[in-house]
């Protein structure tokens, strides 16, 4: 691409981009241009609605003052109010423990499934295709198909639960196991993901380095964590980052099994969110955009802490 | 069809996005210049005339729209007609009144009526001179806040106990026999004994949950401005004692409306709370059925909560285009067409003559008119926009009790809390 701009320049005769009386030269005008597609774009999708979402949670709206323009400006109080909720301690701790659960078996799970997979054997590449189907499927359907499978009274896994003496249990119905059966979700459309990068991870690996291990008579567990681990942390770190946010702003699968619910114990931040703005028949887009705005903070909190553990470790 | 009322409801509310891609929407969704001088939406005498309404599934072939272009025509004008999703309708509507470019007829359901209002989009029947004095006034309550009306009722559906004539012969109980909670409660007593299935109903956390709710609330003599009423706390005991005896399933903290339609359906229940949009299916359902009013705690026919749209003429910078709205409103709502009307939609007409004429000509739809008679809307009483702020403590509460997490007490107890603090 830029080797593509560059050639203009190169093929005319060489210029300052400013000539003596301080006129910007042709080219850099064709430079600017070249800029303005995206500058437009970034302002017009990213930049103008997030400042308008951080709006929107300084500003007290009621449906008339969204109609009329007027909603008065109110400082913290949306943010206040969220704070205060009786919603938010158990909806920030849901946050975490699905963030951290989910993230945890994920990446172990992806991570031992690319394991095995890296040693090519027959049929591995039918197997790990395999693998791949949750990642492929839309999400309505696997959460449709998860909420089917887990229902209390005609879901298969209760059957089976039942054929082994097991006792019902009520997974999207009882306040103790909602946030696990979306967890349990969650993991299983999670995992492919973590596969595929980490399995390209390892291939990345120069082979040399476990030959030179095995010389030095390692063992596999060894050479597992004092070759492979270390080698692989780049790649884990992108992957757990993205996982990360990935992770934090679920809401389809939560919203598809459990609404949230029974009575709050499985909402997060999230649904939460969306049940404030869209949930009921009079929105309340203020509170739900500074719990939107949350989010998108600690998303950008983690972001800014992986960039500076990645110079450290570039400096270093 | 009614936002908690049509089966493809909880679809639609799947099939939502991101929460994050939603927070973005609330940016982006509102991001016109507030106050700018838009332009009216179509010039005075310009000829045509908008109509939104929520019948997707309705295309230019069908009876509704042809009647829209009929009464177009009656009226002199075009009429240019777009079907948006129930759901969507309300937030198209507000962010087109916020542009100044609103239609000039909506067609929206009836709890949506109040937030309209509420938000300065709709005209009352004062200004627009649509009259009401046909339709029943338990119907009109849902468009009526502050002592103004607000629309016309286009039809009206409601709630009524399902029953399966096998499931129930089979268990040795007489339907004549069920005219309270105790003798519902006895009945659902032997159908389990016999080793059948008591009642299936939604209770799900959602808007959907609260409708499903209502009947039983309101039958057992509570108000919704004291969630925690002796009385109120009786109807979501009653709810909890069927869930914990195993009268109901487990499933019904999670069911949809078509996901209890579907248990039913199965063959295996005796009763089912449902609409009359489930008519058809009920015919389908390949077993003998029939239908009861939803009994109050101590007899008699329990108010159910209405579901249905209203008919109504937003507010335009040209007035003078009222009087050709009017007409369009009027000539969907008059006698013969509302008759076509609320068989296309499968309806109980909101007006007494257009009921009498239904009965007359299918016997079957008498329980649905009592059962519209006896109803209620949501946010009637003078609720208006307090209403939604109720209706969700309340189902959080019914959820909590039937999860077990709280009392049906306590629950009722911190909903009255809730809702107190968000209605002050």
């Amino acid at each position: 691409m830029s080797r593509i701009v560059q050639t203009p320049a190169a093929a005319g005769p060489v210029t300052t981009s400013r000539d003596r009386r301080g006129r910007v030269a042709p080219e850099r005008w064709a430079a600017w241009g070249f800029l303005v597609p995206i500058t437009l774009y970034l302002a017009v999708f990213h930049a103008y609605p997030l400042y308008r979402n951080v709006e929107l949670s300084l500003r007290d709206y009621t449906v008339r003052s969204f109609v009329q323009g007027d909603a008065p400006f109110t400082g913290f109080a949306n943010y206040l109010k969220v704070f205060g909720d009786a919603t938010f301690w158990p909806a920030l701790w849901h946050t975490a423990v699905f963030t951290a659960v989910s993230l945890a078996f994920q990446f172990s799970l992806g991570l031992a499934l690319a394991l095995f997979f890296v040693n090519n054997f027959r049929l591995s590449a039918v197997l790990r295709a395999l693998f791949l189907v949750p990642w492929l499927l839309p999400l309505i359907v696997s959460a449709s198909t998860w909420a089917w499978m887990l229902n209390s009274d005609s879901g298969v896994v209760n059957a089976v639960l039942g054929v082994v003496g097991l006792g019902p249990v009520n997974w999207l119905t009882s306040p103790d196991w909602s946030l696990w059966s979306v967890i349990i979700a969650n993991v299983w459309i999670g995992v492919p993901f973590n596969l595929v990068v980490l399995y390209s991870g390892l291939q990345a690996i120069n082979p040399a380095v476990y030959e030179a291990a095995a010389l030095d008579g390692a063992s596999g567990w060894q050479r597992f964590w004092r070759v492979t681990f270390p080698l692989l942390r780049p790649v884990s770190a992108i992957t757990l980052l993205l996982g990360l946010v990935y992770t934090l702003k679920v809401f389809d699968i939560i919203w598809i099994m459990t609404k949230g619910g029974p009575s709050g114990s499985s909402t997060t931040f999230a649904t939460w969110s969306y049940r404030l703005g869209f949930g009921n028949l009079v929105p309340s887009f203020g509170p739900g955009a500074a719990v939107g705005n949350l989010l998108i903070v600690t998303a950008l909190g983690f972001g800014l802490l992986y960039v500076r553990v990645q110079r450290r470790r570039e400096a270093a | 069809m009614t936002a908690v009322g049509s089966p493809g409801w909880s679809r639609r509310a799947l099939g939502t996005g991101l929460a994050v891609v939603a927070a973005g929407c609330l940016a982006a969704c509102s991001a016109a210049p507030s106050g700018e001088a838009a332009a009216p939406s179509q010039q005075a005498g310009g000829g045509t005339y908008t109509i939104w309404d929520p019948y997707p599934q309705y295309d230019g072939g069908s009876a509704w729209v042809k009647l829209l272009e009929t009464c177009g025509t009656q009226a002199g004008v075009t009429v240019e007609r777009t079907g948006y999703d129930t759901s969507d309708l309300t937030n198209k509507a507000l962010l087109a009144a916020q542009q100044g470019n609103a239609p000039d007829v909506i067609v929206v359901d009836n709890p949506v009526i109040s937030t309209l209002a509420e938000a300065g989009v709709l005209t009352t029947t004062a200004e627009n001179k649509l009259d009401t004095s046909a339709i029943s006034p338990n119907l009109l309550g849902a468009g009526q806040s502050g002592g103004n009306t607000y629309g016309v009722p286009i039809g009206a559906n409601t709630l009524a106990l399902y029953y399966n004539k096998a499931v129930l012969d089979e268990a040795g109980v007489e339907i004549t026999s069920v005219t309270d909670w105790a003798s519902l409660t006895a009945a659902l007593e032997r159908v389990k004994a016999a080793g059948k299935k008591g009642i299936t109903f939604s209770a799900i956390g959602t808007e959907e949950g609260s409708f499903q709710f209502l009947p039983w609330f309101w039958g057992s003599g509570a108000q919704l401005t004291k969630l925690d009423s002796p009385e109120g706390v009786s109807a979501v005991a009653l709810w909890t004692d069927w869930l914990k005896k195993g009268y109901a399933p487990n499933s019904v903290i999670n069911n949809t409306q078509t996901t209890s339609w579907q248990e039913f359906a199965s063959g295996d229940y005796a009763f089912a709370e449902n609409g009359t949009w489930q008519l058809a299916n009920a015919k389908e359902a390949g077993f003998e059925y029939g239908i009861i009013p939803v009994p109050g705690k101590n007899g008699g026919t329990a108010p159910a909560p209405t579901g249905g749209e209203f008919v109504s003429i937003p507010v335009q910078r040209d007035t003078a285009r009222y009087a050709t709205s009017q007409q369009l409103v009027t000539c969907l709502t008059s006698t013969d067409n509302s008759f076509t009307t609320v068989g296309t939609l499968s309806y109980i007409a909101p007006t007494e003559a257009v009921q009498t004429r239904q009965v007359a000509e299918n016997p079957e739809l008498e329980v649905w008119v009592a059962a519209v008679k006896a109803a209620k809307g949501r946010t009637g009483d003078d609720l208006g926009t307090k209403y939604p702020k109720i209706s969700e403590p309340m189902w959080g509460a019914v959820q909590a009790a039937l999860s077990g997490a709280k009392s049906p007490e306590q629950a009722m107890a911190d909903a009255q809390t809730a809702a107190a603090s968000a209605t002050q």
